[in-house]
């Protein structure tokens, strides 16, 4: 199920601001990728263009290649909405779909695009999604209940289910602890750990630790100044940023001399 | 013990930018102050002016001025300034509910006391149909005002729905803000001029002088148009953006992702807004005025010919009520309630859907 993700000559433009300059980089299957760098250099916005998220903003445009295992994502004919059922997103805000319940906001994908399943097999997903995403237990009891009715963290895990009951090949993760207390966030780094059996993870954090932790790569965005387009300074192992890496900039920021 | 002494401060400092020092504790009016003191007022003033000579109005002015300056004064010297100008601000803001509530309950007072009278079997069972004089009912206007308002709403609902979901989903540049500019328009329209418009335009094709209720409903849409795509264009906008998002993620088309999610999301607010334009333009009664006019008898066809409805039916039994007048004009007071109660009933019915449909955290 994973994929590989090749990305060469990226350009994002907001309009006619270019927000991400020149990303070249490859994401191998089954790894967790850690995306870091001060806030503002772009790292939200190069996610975002991994499942074509990006163009949803009025005049928001992409110029240059991702391919997935091989096939260019933004070559012609390709539907943006296609790309999105391949490669799932965690959004920063846990966002549930306040007028569902916990069970239909783990099958939205699939009410949501209307795909008719039998109760037993949607039964069976909702509980293999909800394991999945560390969340069975805490809520086996009240599936029918609304899923904007539990904690931050619980609600985070949902969305995680919600978006591997889609039975994606890549998974995009926008800082999915920010927002998050320690024990929440615990949970949900061991649950990125078991993810990588099955997906390509993408995460984007701000917490060294955690990248240092979950990530066996990791990616260091950096901007010159204002107005100036993010850009990838290097990316490498985990290991290797964070002991040794080839750039003054990251060894800057990664031990905190950053600014 | 105060806290509020002198703080110490740093000599090299030259910009002092700490808050002005305030005792920390104060005096305190008791609890029932505000009530015994209103009481001792409404006494003193109303013994003062019933020696002489009462007159409800300026009694209760200058007991409500009395009240006021005697609470902020006596507040101001136990309980500070702070205090004493939000005892003032709760006096005039609950004295300003007080006045507007007048009108509506005198509204609500006369047209129930006065319409009761002939609040009866016969009312809701009989048209005007041969009737001079006593009994009658308004079963026409009734059955009239529910066609030609059902039939303004079968048409104005969808207009009014797409247009708003064109506008916050999809609209951006010039045919949008077009859009918008004539809805702003369109919501400052005379109910008259509306009316005038279905008239003519209705005379268009079935020559001059036309009457029937279909004209009526197309001039209450005009009304009624603007009022859908501004409450549902609100109602759709502050469904958050993340819910969209969170539903291209899964890779759900855009209308999909409308018609299943923002849609549900907001369908309370919408509704609520969509009963609300509804009972607004049940009341209107120029418009009906010109384009169906008002017949005796029942006429259940809107398209053909005149058709009575509540509001026109009240106008004409109070204008021309004939020789006696007395029963005409208890049919219009009547008629006036039946409104009124309709209406009501929608807006209670607005909350009961949006209680049903509102998203639960629970
Ligand atoms: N919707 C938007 N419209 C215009 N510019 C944006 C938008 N979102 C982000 N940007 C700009 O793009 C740059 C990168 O932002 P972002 O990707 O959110 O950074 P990060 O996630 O690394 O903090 C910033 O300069 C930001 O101002
Ligand atoms: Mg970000």
């Amino acid at each position: 199920m994973a994929k590989s993700i090749d990305v060469a000559n990226l350009d994002i433009y907001y309009g006619s601001f270019l927000a991400v300059h020149d990303v070249t980089m490859t994401i191998k299957p089954q790894t967790v990728t850690a995306l870091i760098g001060p806030s503002g250099c772009g790292k939200s916005t190069f996610l975002r263009s991994i499942n074509r998220m990006h163009e949803v903003i009025p005049g928001a445009r992409v110029e240059g290649r991702i391919e997935l295992d091989g096939l260019n994502l933004y070559g012609p004919g390709v539907d943006p909405v296609a790309v999105r059922r391949q490669i799932g997103m965690v959004f920063q805000r846990p966002n549930p779909f306040p007028t569902m319940s916990i069970y239909d906001n783990v099958i939205a994908g699939m009410r949501l695009n209307n795909k008719k399943m039998k109760k037993a097999a949607l039964d069976d997903l909702v509980e293999r999604s909800l394991r999945g995403a560390n969340l069975w237990n805490e809520v086996k009891d009240r599936l029918e209940k609304p899923g904007s009715g539990l904690s931050g963290g619980q609600q985070q895990r949902l969305c995680i289910a919600r978006a591997i009951a889609v039975q994606p090949d890549v998974l995009l993760m926008d800082e999915p602890c920010s927002a998050l207390d320690p024990i929440s966030t615990l949970a949900i780094e061991d649950l990125i750990n078991e993810l990588k059996n099955d997906y390509t993870i993408v995460i984007v954090t701000h917490n060294m630790q955690q990248a240092a932790r979950v990530s066996d790569f990791t990616g260091f965005f950096n901007i010159e100044g204002t107005g100036k387009p993010g850009k990838l300074v290097e990316m490498d192992d985990t290991k290797t940023i964070f002991s040794q890496p080839a750039q003054q900039a990251t060894e800057d920021y990664v031990s905190g001399r950053f600014g | 013990m105060s806290i509020d002494t002198q703080r110490e401060r740093s000599p090299e400092r030259e910009l002092d930018t700490s808050l002005d020092a305030m005792p920390v504790i104060r005096g305190q009016l008791p609890r029932w102050s505000p009530w015994v003191g209103l009481v001792a007022v409404v006494l003193i003033v109303g013994g003062v002016l019933s020696a002489t000579g009462l007159s409800i109005g300026l009694f209760a002015v200058v007991s409500a001025v009395v009240y006021a300056v005697g609470m902020y004064t006596a507040s101001r010297v136990v309980e500070g300034p702070r205090k004493a100008t939000d005892r003032l601000v709760t006096i005039i803001v609950t004295a300003a509910f007080l006045v507007a509530l007048i009108p509506l309950v005198s509204v609500v007072y006369t047209v129930v006391s006065e319409g009761l009278s002939r609040f009866d079997a016969e009312f809701f069972n009989s048209s005007m149909l041969g009737i001079v004089g006593e009994g009658g009912g308004a079963y026409h206007a009734v059955m009239g005002t529910l066609i030609i308002t059902g039939l303004a709403a079968a048409m104005s609902i969808p207009v009014g729905l797409l247009t708003a979901i064109y506008l916050v989903e999809y609209g951006k540049g010039r045919l949008a803000r077009a859009i918008t500019f004539f809805v702003d328009v369109m919501t400052g329209i005379p109910s008259i001029v509306a009316g005038l418009f279905a008239f003519a335009l209705f005379a268009l094709f079935f020559g001059p002088g036309v009457r029937m209720g279909f004209a009526g409903a197309v001039a209450l849409s005009v009304l009624m148009v603007p009022v859908v795509v501004r409450s549902t264009e609100e109602m759709l906008k502050i469904v958050p953006n993340e819910l969209r998002e969170a539903s291209f993620a899964l890779g759900v088309p855009k209308w999909r992702t409308i018609l299943k999610v923002v849609l549900p999301t907001s369908v309370a607010g919408i509704a609520t807004g969509v009963t609300l334009a509804i009972a607004r333009v049940m009341g209107e009664t120029a418009p009906l005025l010109v384009t169906v006019g008002l017949a005796t008898g029942m006429n259940l066809n809107p398209f053909d010919g005149r058709m009575a409805t509540l509001p026109v039916f009240a106008y004409y039994s109070y204008v021309s009520p004939g020789v006696p007048r007395e029963p005409s004009l208890e049919r219009a007071w009547t008629a006036a309630l039946v409104l009124i109660m309709i209406v009501m009933a929608l807006n209670l019915l607005a909350r009961l859907i949006s209680r049903v449909f509102a998203p639960k955290t629970r």
